[in-house]
């Protein structure tokens, strides 16, 4: 005897199967006497309690079923699956694509995702996509998802504006509530971010993904969010997170096999002998001054600005605070004591006074 | 029943006849490997089946499949050609998926997913991605697609490769053994035989690639490293350092690995920060100016107050130009 589920899900095949082959809308009445399982059912409540619970199943799981009458003469409702509706269309992939899209699936680490790309991954073999999963050669299943990311995904696709607690500038940092109308989820430089009117700020803003807690709240109805028609999310982030490109060139002299991360950005000119030591002269897109002059600054006497002279006084100045910081002889002085083995305490009186 | 209940079962059922029309003849075992279902459970789904078709439910309406040993196909698929549409859902998990590893070089072939995402958006129609945006503007490498031939081929690699914390650029010799993405970026895991161990290589700092005629031969003790936590893992080679962040500096905190973090007045933070190499810490602290100061250890305090004096000398002081360079050209 099959179980009691068994006998659902054969009742819940033989309706899909039902209703694509009629070309008619079934009344309910109908289809309890044609589709075997219902003739189990004890009374017309007990019927259509059952075949509301079916319906509810079918439509939870993508079932297009359509609700319509015969004629004007009917006068309850009817049921059909248009199969152009119901069925996944034709797809051809490349082997080269289906094993992107087998990676694709697995890359999520949160059910609320990674179940959903599984059974799309389902799908995509019964309409015959050969999908082989190389699962030792490439790993993408790796801290690939911050845990807000699946909430705040289905927050922009049911339109609905969310709460949430905001880390405001990284570990440590203070919490803050955000109410925030979400616009779309960007992912820029391998990080991602939620776009949306922020109801606090009353103003557009972008949040770190990875910034947000895994607790989001869904706040009034969904449908209730408008994104604006010309909003484009990905250039807010790259607002927010990149300075405009391309405000200038600077030009480094760099010692002789030193600083090899800032060859990397840089493109070289020639040969350049700077305080009487070797070394080159290389360009440098200058997007921002304060970025550029924290990158040169590190290196030392290794690197020489050549030009622009803002460049210069940047980076001297970064030397200069770097030198009045570190004092010798102001260390102790400057209200610092250890009190254990890698923890220091600073007095905040007399801390942090240096320019 | 053990393999959920209908809401898991039914899209499989739904899935089955399509899935076996196209592959006549394919063993059980196969099926159930790619449904992610036990042998048993698929045997019983196709049981189950066997009892569905159309209205009549006579000979000729009912699903019809026929076994040959551990094989089977579908004879009569009673109108099941074609599986169910992707749902919302559905197409969202897999778009966003193919769009990230888009955004990741290095680790897929870019075109490939593009050509991927493109087939699958049109094959979902109207349930395609809205409110998700992709920055895919970052071109592939050369160097990493000669990454994934010499993986595919199991052949070995010799790299020139730039390593951040010891600023330096330096050529090896490796074994690959797997791509990886970890926090948004692309890593090769290889043995690495200079270092006879397995070592992390950051896709976007390979800056030379050739491909070996000999083939990939990790040693036995070639383990693949745990990265369930992260990439970063605490190590007895790290030294500790204790770092006072103006708020400015605050996201040090973020970007670098700190055990420890102490909120001071005016949005300030002292942190104890892990390095291995105390040139990277002296650079760090030296490029962020005044927004850091290290407290600990003394050692490096003096190192950096002494080379930030040096460069100040070396650069002429304060706004004295034309002390900066002579040309030699």
């Amino acid at each position: 005897m099959p179980g009691v589920s068994s006998a659902r899900a054969e009742r819940l095949v033989n309706l899909v199967l039902c209703l694509l082959s009629t070309r008619q809308f079934l009344p309910a009445e109908r289809i309890r006497q044609i589709v075997p399982g219902y003739a189990d059912a004890r009374g017309d409540d007990a019927f259509f309690r059952m075949f509301e619970r079916d319906k509810n199943e079918l439509r939870e799981l993508g079932v297009p079923l359509e609700t319509g009458r015969r004629s004007s003469f009917d006068t309850v409702d009817g049921y059909r699956i248009a199969r152009q509706d119901y069925e996944l269309g034709d797809i051809d992939l490349e082997p080269d694509e289906a094993a992107a899209v087998a990676l694709a699936a697995r890359l999520w680490d949160s059910p609320e995702l990674a179940a959903p790309a599984h059974s799309a991954l389902v799908k995509l073999r019964a309409a015959g996509v050969e999908v082989d999963e190389d699962q030792g050669r490439v790993q993408p299943r790796v801290r690939t998802t911050e845990p807000a990311f699946a909430p705040l995904l289905a927050a922009v696709r049911a339109a609905r504006a969310v709460s949430f607690e905001h880390r405001r500038g990284g570990p440590g940092g203070v919490m803050q509530r955000r109410t925030v109308e979400p616009w779309g989820v960007v992912s820029w430089r391998g990080r991602w971010y939620l776009v949306g009117h922020d109801r606090d700020r009353d103003a557009p803003r972008s949040f770190r993904v990875s910034r947000i807690s895994e607790v989001v709240t869904p706040i009034g109805p969904a449908g209730a969010v408008t994104v604006p028609a010309d909003v484009d999310l990905m250039a807010m982030v790259r607002h927010n997170v990149d300075p405009p490109a391309g405000t200038g060139t600077a030009r480094v002299w760099v010692a002789d096999g030193r600083a090899h991360g800032l060859r990397r950005l840089a493109r070289a000119v020639g040969r350049y002998t700077h305080g009487g030591r070797p070394g080159d002269e290389l360009e440098l897109d200058l997007r921002n001054v304060d970025t550029v002059a924290r990158w040169l600054a590190g290196h030392g006497p290794d690197v020489a600005v050549l030009g622009p002279e803002s460049l210069a006084a940047a980076v001297r100045a970064n030397w200069a605070a770097a030198a009045a910081a570190h004092a010798p002889h102001e260390v102790d002085a400057d209200g610092r004591f250890p009190v254990s083995d890698d923890h220091v305490v600073v007095r905040p009186d007399r801390a942090g006074t240096g320019p | 029943m053990s393999t959920g209940g209908v809401t898991e079962r039914l899209p499989r059922l739904l899935s089955l006849v399509p899935y076996l029309l196209a592959r006549p003849g394919i063993p059980v075992a196969e099926a159930a490997a790619d449904f992610g279902v036990s042998e048993r459970q698929l045997r019983r789904d196709l049981e189950l089946l066997w009892m569905c078709g159309l209205p009549g439910y006579g000979p000729g309406d009912l699903v019809d499949l026929s076994f040959s040993g551990d094989s089977v196909t579908v004879t009569h698929d009673a109108g099941m050609r074609r599986p169910l549409r992707l749902t919302t859902a559905e197409a969202t998990a897999l778009l966003v998926a193919l769009r990230t590893l888009a955004d990741v070089p290095g680790v897929v072939d870019t075109a490939a997913v593009q050509q991927a995402t493109a087939k699958i958006e049109h094959a979902v129609g109207d349930a395609g991605l809205v409110g998700v945006a992709v920055d895919l503007s970052r071109e592939e490498a050369a160097t990493t697609a000669a990454v994934r031939e010499a993986l595919a081929a199991s052949r070995a690699l010799r790299i020139v490769y730039y390593t951040a914390g010891r600023d330096a650029v330096s050529q090896r010799t490796i074994d690959p053994m797997r791509l990886l993405i970890v926090e948004g970026r692309g890593y090769l895991e290889a043995w690495c035989r200079r270092a006879e161990a397995v070592r992390m290589f950051r896709l976007d700092r390979v800056e030379e690639v050739e491909v070996l005629d000999e083939p990939a031969a990790p040693p036995p003790e070639a383990e693949p490293t745990d990265v369930s936590e992260g990439l970063f893992r605490p190590s007895a080679e790290h030294r500790f350092a204790v770092l006072l962040l103006e708020r400015e500096a605050r996201w040090v905190a973020e970007y670098y690995p700190v055990d420890d973090v102490v909120e001071l007045d005016g949005g300030r933070a002292r942190v104890l920060l892990r390095y291995a190499d105390p040139a990277w810490l002296v650079r760090l602290v030296m490029g962020l100016g005044g927004g850091a100061r290290l407290l600990e250890p003394p050692e490096l305090v003096d190192a950096i107050g002494s080379r930030a004096r040096e460069a100040l000398a070396a650069a002429g002081g304060h706004g004295d130009r034309d002390a900066v360079g002579q040309s030699g050209r």
